[in-house]
Formats: C-alpha cells, sequence, structure tokens
C-alpha cells in the first residue's frame, strides 16, 4: 500500500532524509519512530504529495506521488503536527468544507460531517469556532477532517504530541479503532509507548535514515537482554551476587537503598525458577523476584546512539 | 470515490471527464469563497477595514482638505475627494488578501488543502472573490458617507454600472497582486508591511487627493498612468463629478474607462498566473 526506495531531501545545505524504503502492506500500522529532527516529518510529507523528493520514489495506494499526485490525495488522509483547520469556523463548519473539497457531494459531506462529530465526541461543540477547542478537541477534529474522504491510507504525523495522558489514551483509543476498519496507516512519533501500543511494525530512523526495522517484540529481542529483579535479606546479598554472577549475562548491580539487585539475563523458559531454586539451595530466601522485558527505549537508546556510529550492518530485516 | 476516474484512464476518458473536474474545480472555488466569507460570522472584526476605515477616509479627508485644496476650474472638493477614496480602496484590497493568505499559509491549513484531490488554483481563486465581496461592501460604504458630505451622482444607472464595473475590475486585480504577495511573504506581518509600501506610494502619487497638473513633469506622468488615478479619473466622468484630468493631454487622462480596463486586465493575465505559479512553487520547496 505503500512503498518507497531511495527516498531522500535536502533543504539547503541541510540533509533532511538520505535514503528512506519503506514497505507497508494494506491494511497494516507502520510507525516511523525517531527523535526530533530524525525526518520522520520529512517523509510524511513526501509521500503525502507536500513534497517532491531529490531523489529516489514512492508510491502509495499504487500511485507514484511525483508523476500522479493528484490520483494519490484522492485516496489518503493527512493529519500533521499543528492541527490544520480553520480556527475562525466552527467545528462542523471545518468538516463540511473538507468534506467537499473531499469531492463529497454537499449532503454527503454533511452527513458524513455529523458522523464523524459524533465519532470523536464533539457533537456539543459542532457549533463554536475551533479556536474556543482545548488541545485535545483539536486533534480530535483534525483526525475527523482527515477521515472525511473515507482514506485508504493514512498519515498521522506526531498526532500526540503536546497532549496530556488522558487525551493521549483517548486518542489512542480512536486510531485503534481506524486500524481495526482496515485503514493503513503510517504514524510518526517520539514516544515509544505509543509506536508499542498502536504499531504493527516499527522502522526506527535517525539523522535521515532507517537504522532499525521490525515488529515490536522484534526489535525487544535485538537489544536482547531482561532484567531480573531481585529482593533479598541484606545480609546474604554478596553471596547471592556472587552465585547470580554465572547466571547473568552482564555484570549484577546492586541497587541503591539496599536489599535488591538486577541481573541482566537472556530471557527463556525456566529461568525465574532455576534462579530461585539455585538461591535456595544456597540457602538464601527471596523476598521477591521480578523479569523487567526490555522495553522499548532500551531499543530506541540502543538504535538511535550506538547504532548510528557502528553503521547499518545487518539492519535491513526485508 | 474512485469509481467516477479510473486509476489509468485512456486518453478518451480523460477527455470525457473534462466537464466533470471543471464543475469540480468550481466546487472548490464555491466552498473556498464561503470559507472566507463565513469566518466573518465568528470575526466579525474583520469587517473593520471595510466599513469603519472607508468612513473616516471620508470624513477626514473632506473636512481636512476641503478649502485647503483648490482644483482647476475651482470644481467641489468633496465632490472631487470620494472617487479617489473609491479607488483607494479598490485598490485596497491587496491588503486583505496579501494577509489572509500569509495567515493561512502559516496555520498550516494551506497544508490540509493540499493534501486534497482539489483544484490548485481554487484556494487563490475563493480568497480573491471573497475579498472582492468585501471590497463591495467597502464601496458601499464609500458611496454610503460620501452621499452624507455633499458628494453626489449626476448620471445615469448605466453609466454608474460602468463605473462600479471598472472599480470592481481594478479591485480583483489588486487581490491577485495581493496573491502574489502573500504567497511570497515570510507571515502575516511581512505581507502587510509590504502591502503598505506599495498602497501608500501607489495611493499618494495619484490624482485620488490633489489635481495632477501642478506636480513636476516626471511625477505627473507618472501619476497620470497610475491606475489609482486611471480609475478615480473614468469614475469621475462616468458620475459628472468634477474632472480637471479632463483637460491634461496624456492618453490615459483622456481616455479613462478604456485606460482603467485595459490596466487591470493586463494586471489579472500577469498576476494570476504568476500567484498560482508562486504557490505550486512554494508546495515543492
Amino acid at each position: 500500500m505503500i512503498e518507497a526506495r531511495g527516498l531522500a531531501k535536502s533543504f539547503g545545505s541541510a540533509r533532511a532524509l538520505t535514503g528512506l524504503d519503506l514497505s507497508v502492506p494494506a491494511g497494516s500500522t507502520m510507525c516511523l519512530l525517531g527523535p526530533n529532527g530524525a525526518g520522520k516529518t520529512t517523509a510524511v510529507r513526501m509521500l503525502a504529495t507536500l513534497l517532491r523528493p531529490d531523489a529516489g520514489w514512492a508510491r502509495v495506494a499504487g500511485h507514484d506521488v511525483v508523476a500522479a499526485g493528484h490520483a494519490v490525495r484522492r485516496r489518503i488522509g493527512l493529519s500533521g503536527q499543528y492541527a490544520s483547520v480553520d480556527e475562525c469556523l466552527t467545528g462542523r463548519s471545518n468538516l463540511v468544507m473538507i468534506g467537499e473539497l473531499s469531492r463529497l457531494p454537499r449532503r454527503e459531506a454533511k452527513r458524513r460531517a455529523a458522523e464523524l462529530l459524533a465519532r470523536f465526541d464533539l457533537q456539543d461543540a459542532a457549533r463554536r469556532p475551533v479556536r474556543t477547542y482545548s488541545g485535545g478537541m483539536r486533534r480530535r477534529l483534525d483526525l475527523a477532517a482527515s477521515l472525511l474522504g473515507r482514506p485508504s491510507v493514512l498519515f498521522l504525523d506526531e498526532p500526540t504530541t503536546g497532549l496530556d495522558p488522558h487525551s493521549r489514551l483517548a486518542l489512542w483509543g480512536v486510531i485503534r479503532g481506524l486500524v481495526a476498519d482496515g485503514t493503513t496507516l503510517l504514524l510518526t512519533t517520539q514516544y515509544l509507548e505509543e509506536a508499542d501500543q498502536i504499531a504493527d511494525r516499527i522502522c526506527v530512523i535517525d539523522g535521515g535514515r532507517v537504522t532499525a526495522e521490525g515488529t515490536p517484540a522484534e526489535l525487544k529481542a535485538r537489544v536482547g537482554t531482561a532484567h531480573l529483579m531481585l529482593t533479598i535479606p541484606a545480609a546474604a546479598l554478596t553471596r547471592a551476587a556472587e552465585i547470580l554472577c554465572c547466571h547473568a549475562a552482564g555484570p549484577v548491580r546492586r541497587l541503591p537503598g539496599g536489599g535488591s539487585l538486577e541481573v541482566p539475563v537472556f530471557p527463556r523458559a525456566g529461568l525465574v525458577t532455576d534462579v530461585v531454586r539455585v538461591l535456595d539451595a544456597a540457602g538464601i530466601e527471596v523476598d521477591d523476584i521480578a523479569l523487567r522485558q526490555p522495553s522499548l527505549t532500551d531499543v530506541f537508546h540502543a538504535l538511535t546512539r550506538r547504532e548510528a556510529s557502528t553503521g547499518p550492518d545487518g539492519e535491513r530485516a526485508a | 470515490m474512485s469509481a467516477s476516474t479510473g486509476s489509468q484512464p485512456a486518453r478518451a476518458g480523460r477527455i470525457a471527464a473534462w466537464p466533470q473536474e471543471l464543475r469540480w474545480a468550481l466546487t472548490d472555488v464555491r466552498v473556498l469563497t464561503w470559507r472566507t466569507l463565513a469566518r466573518i460570522a465568528t470575526t466579525p472584526e474583520q469587517l473593520l477595514n471595510v466599513t469603519v476605515q472607508p468612513l473616516i477616509f471620508v470624513l477626514l479627508f473632506s473636512y481636512v482638505f476641503n478649502g485647503a485644496i483648490i482644483l482647476p476650474g475651482h470644481g467641489n472638493y468633496r465632490e472631487y475627494l470620494i472617487a479617489g477614496i473609491f479607488a483607494i480602496n479598490m485598490g485596497g484590497t491587496a491588503q486583505g488578501t496579501a494577509i489572509g493568505l500569509a495567515v493561512d499559509l502559516s496555520s498550516g491549513l494551506i497544508d490540509r488543502f493540499r493534501s486534497l484531490p482539489m483544484s490548485r488554483a481554487a484556494v487563490l481563486a475563493g480568497r480573491t472573490l471573497a475579498d472582492l465581496a468585501m471590497t463591495l461592501v467597502a464601496a458601499a460604504i464609500t458611496a454610503a458617507s460620501g452621499l452624507l458630505v455633499g458628494w453626489r451622482i449626476h448620471r445615469g444607472p448605466a453609466d454608474v454600472l460602468l463605473a462600479l464595473g471598472l472599480a470592481l475590475l481594478f479591485a480583483y486585480a489588486a487581490a491577485w497582486a495581493g496573491a502574489c504577495v502573500g504567497m511570497l511573504a515570510r507571515g502575516a506581518e511581512s505581507a502587510q508591511a509590504v502591502g503598505l509600501t506599495v498602497i501608500v506610494p501607489l495611493s499618494l502619487t495619484s490624482n485620488a487627493f490633489i489635481s495632477t497638473a501642478h506636480l513636476t513633469p516626471w511625477l505627473r506622468d507618472i501619476a497620470n498612468w497610475n491606475p489609482v488615478s486611471v480609475l478615480a479619473a473614468a469614475c469621475r466622468q462616468l458620475l459628472g463629478n468634477p474632472d480637471p484630468a479632463a483637460a491634461i493631454s496624456s492618453w490615459p487622462m483622456q481616455h479613462p474607462e478604456l485606460a482603467s480596463a485595459l490596466w487591470s486586465a493586463a494586471l489579472i493575465a500577469v498576476l494570476a498566473p504568476l500567484a498560482v505559479w508562486l504557490y505550486v512553487r512554494r508546495a515543492r520547496h
């Protein structure tokens, strides 16, 4: 549904994107994850025909973004970083306007606007000018605006940036609903949790190029290590650390505050049982034990820092 | 949605789709004209430009300059003045268009329009048409306040309509000039600054407030060819107001109606495609 090869763009001497390869099958959700300035927005703007690539090509919904921009625009929806609706119009007027510009007949545009206002919980504010809306309401309206033409491909550029946690959760719910309806979604975010929550696959970009690509689970597995968190009576801590040394994947750390150890491990079946058994055999009581899986934060730090200097060896999963 | 045009239309299919494309483009223009005007409902202060400002201009100049400026032939200054203010208001349309488009560009709304399957020229066409409608309000206020201070129309409805038509044509040309400025400006402030640096000299090197007869020759030539002067002279002639410029042996002052129509048509022919080109170019970066 979205297919890009070697997509590149420079602004003057600044190279925003140096060669993006992307493949998003129909009905799936891909997340472009990266820090500020990684080139996420540039990528979306090129795929949505707002920017012309300097090099490479991209096809969206079967059409080339440069040669057949108009056909692409007929099939996409775009919701940007900043809510792009008219502040001085009411929410309803905004949606009817965008509906008509999306080639819906006037009556259909009105019907669909009412439907979307209800779906995004904006009926009560429908007749108020948008400048009176809260940040969350604006984002919901902006998202609704991108859905009027029933797009088969939806681009969401940092849809929840700047929202409070409650509004963010609400918006995630809405986005999951769209995915369930079969929309192909390309989402950009700098929030790992968002990528983890919504995306089927994640493409980590940094410094204008892809540094890793895979499912959230694959990326976590790439980082490899999980952590065992153990609470043990203080007197037995040193001895426990010595015993666990030979089971650990890295140096065992004593956590400040006393009584706790952090042991890096390669996750495998029966690992926790084995550890408890070994300690029990040595006469050490375990008060508490927990296995912490690698988070996307670990992945993010590992991929956007370390691999930026070591090069993309074996990074291309596809 | 995609049923009306296939993804790979044959040549014949593409030609057959033309009227449909044209209908859609006209819908886009209608929707965007409506959008600009609908904003007034929630932000009526946008009307100050076209209501209070012309009123203040008429009152201010008719009381301040009356008596200070003696026209060649001793015509009534207030009768002379109104067509001048009228012409300046028409040119002022550019300012609203430039600022409005600059604001839209910086708000991200234009990005949304660009991501829609709509006509690219419609954003500009809708804006300029809406601004033309606003200018009509300014024209009405100028005329009403003119009547209040003693200005009169001395000709029949056909001449009045012709004067109005020439005025609106010039206002539309000015709106397209404003569209070019809006596309080039970095934001609302710079659009306003550019607008003022063009509009003020253009208004003051004209016969709007004074007669050009006593100006230094090179300045007089500029003033006589200035489209604001030409429109003002045309309106004065068509409305039967004092028109000392009729005695000036400069071609545009001898044929102000024709000169005004030619000026406006030429400006639109150049500036409208230029503005659309700037809009599309800005999309690509």
